[in-house]
């Protein structure tokens, strides 16, 4: 299979836009409609900025994942970082988020995005995202 | 090395058992014989293609033109241990064959044909040396599963793709977004509506916004039986979504059912234009686009 | 990397043609307070035709670009949302209640026409 995993360093808000590039890409390449890249770009850029904003720096992984039917048919996303970390995370995956309420962290959004969606969090340690969104069909 | 007989082919396996990469010199000795034998093999290949009644569907002359094709691409394959030519070519002729219904247990069929009438005439090569013959097997074998996987994943995966883009096809067929008016569409939901259908009911009309400029939309669901609480939040992210392009939406055809559902599910209906019936729907619509609507008088009756 | 901004009698076009960094923002952000002071704008337009994704920060920094906007009395409309996008805003989440919309620049035109022609 000539697809590939992909890593990206995150530090700037320019590395957020190659981040969200790279997702809509892999989603393309694995057969994702144009709408399912939107949703994976979008969500990529929700994690990236956040790691920029809160963290500092971290990294995004994007890789094609093949579910146990021999073909790629999702898009797993891995954000990492060794940031502060979230102190109650469940508090910040609430639902607030369009009323202001939430964190702003943008989390609750990315879960909203994608299919499956896992988030690990330790204060003083760091923070890790993985998510991912299967192509419709 | 244990005993056997001399034939003076043994000349270039002495050489290959010298060196510690012995196999590694017999692959081009036996891409060699199969480019030598070129004529042969393929006339044996595509006759047992025939008496195994595969493809069927494509003249002899194709099925000789296509053979030709594979089994140089398949003797390149084994020479050059790269399957990225054959992927490409595997690909391209998928695209030719799939059109014409050839089905995939014809696709493995021939290519494993070919991969016996190839092994065979390296038993007939080969007979006088088992040992030998062994050794040529562990070079052949896995470069010919290779190659036989490649294939029958490759015709796979376009079918697959293939399939995939005529569902497209089809779902967008059987749901038009109609434009009635200039900047007016219409979608008309008919039947039983999922998740997925809704999502692409969505898109579909979004991507017809912005196709038609349209100002106005109106959506009848009179033909929805029922739905549940995804389906109406579909529908309301369907009306949010239209108003971020500029458009307005007129839902028509909310059944008392539906309604008490959508009720029921606590969705925010203040943000729902609804109307009863479709043909209210166009005249608030027209209404909304500045349309002067005049009706005429109904004939007389007795 | 600065936003282009054409004025067009009494209104100011801003075309945005990629994803904005946060200085880029603010920068838009001051670059039109500071022309609306300077040609007394009283619409501005955000064409957003050549985004192709909308995250919560691009949604709050055209929401607050409104606002600013709005307390310097010039109504924004952002225009150009592509389908996609529009359909990623909602599944998100992201209402946008109070940045009016348009379909597209003449959409956009005849908006503010309509608001601010008296």
């Amino acid at each position: 299979m000539p697809l590939g995993r992909i890593r990206i360093v995150i530090s700037t808000d320019a590395d957020i836009v190659v981040a969200r590039r790279s997702g809509r890409e892999l989603a393309d390449q694995i057969g994702c409609s144009h709408t399912d890249a939107t949703l994976v770009a979008t969500a990529i850029s929700e994690v990236a900025r956040n790691i920029v904003t809160h963290a500092g720096r971290g990294e995004i992984i994007i890789s094609p994942v093949d579910e146990g039917t021999g073909e790629h048919t999702a898009v797993e996303v891995v954000a990492r970082d060794e940031g502060p970390g979230i102190p109650d995370v469940e508090r910040a995956m609430e639902d607030g988020y369009s009323t202001g309420r939430g964190l702003g962290l943008g989390l609750p959004g990315a879960r909203r995005l994608m299919d499956t969606f896992e988030i690990t969090s330790e204060v003083g340690v760091g923070t890790t995202v993985v998510m991912r969104k299967r192509r419709s069909t | 090395m244990g005993t056997s007989s001399e034939p003076a082919a043994r000349a270039g396996a002495d050489v290959a058992s010298t060196t510690s990469g012995g196999d590694s010199t017999l692959l081009p000795e036996l891409v060699a014989h199969l480019r030598e034998r070129r004529t042969q093999l393929r006339e044996e290949w595509a006759r047992r293609i025939t008496e195994a009644g595969l493809l069927t569907a494509m003249t002899s002359d194709e099925v000789f033109n296509e053979a030709t094709s594979v089994y140089d691409n398949y003797v390149e394959a084994l020479e050059t241990g790269s399957v990225e030519a054959l992927e490409e070519y595997a690909r391209s002729l998928s695209e030719r064959i799939i059109p014409r219904g050839v089905e995939t247990y014809e696709v493995l069929g021939i290519v494993l044909l070919l991969r016996d009438v190839l092994a065979r005439s390296l038993f007939e090569k080969y007979q006088h040396d088992f040992e030998l013959l062994l050794r040529v097997l562990d070079a052949y074998e896995p470069a010919a599963n290779r190659i036989a996987l490649t294939v029958a994943v490759g015709f796979v995966e376009e079918r697959e793709r293939v399939i995939r883009q005529q569902q497209e096809a089809i779902r967008d067929l059987s749901t038009p977004v109609l434009q009635v008016r200039e900047r007016l569409v219409i979608l008309p939901i008919i039947g039983a509506l999922d998740s997925q259908r809704a999502r692409q009911l969505t898109e579909q009309l979004l991507r017809s916004i912005r196709t038609n400029r349209a100002k106005v939309v109106v959506i009848d669901i009179t033909g929805v039986p029922e739905i549940d609480s995804t389906v109406a939040n579909h529908l309301v992210q369907t009306v949010d979504a239209s108003r971020l392009m500029g458009a307005n939406v007129i839902i028509t055809g909310l059944s008392a059912e539906i309604a008490l559902t959508l009720v029921t599910l606590g969705v925010d209906l203040s943000k729902v234009n609804a109307v009863g019936d479709l043909q209210g729907g166009i005249e608030e619509a027209e209404r909304l686009l500045g349309y002067e609507v005049i009706r005429s008088q109904p004939a007389d009756q007795r | 990397m600065a936003v282009p901004i054409l004025k067009q009698g009494d209104y100011l076009i801003a075309t945005i043609q990629s994803a904005m960094t946060d200085s880029e923002a603010e920068q838009l952000r001051d670059d039109l307070m500071e022309r609306i002071g300077r040609y007394r704008s009283r619409g501005i337009i955000v064409d957003i035709t050549a985004l192709d994704v909308m995250d919560s920060f691009a949604a709050r920094s055209l929401r607050n670009i409104a606002h600013m906007t709005l307390l310097r009395g010039a109504d924004t409309v952002v225009v150009g949302m592509q389908p996609e996008v529009a359909f990623a805003m909602v599944q998100l989440g992201l209402t946008f209640e109070d940045v009016h919309t348009a379909l597209d620049l003449e959409e956009g035109l005849a908006f503010l026409e309509a608001r601010t022609g008296r």
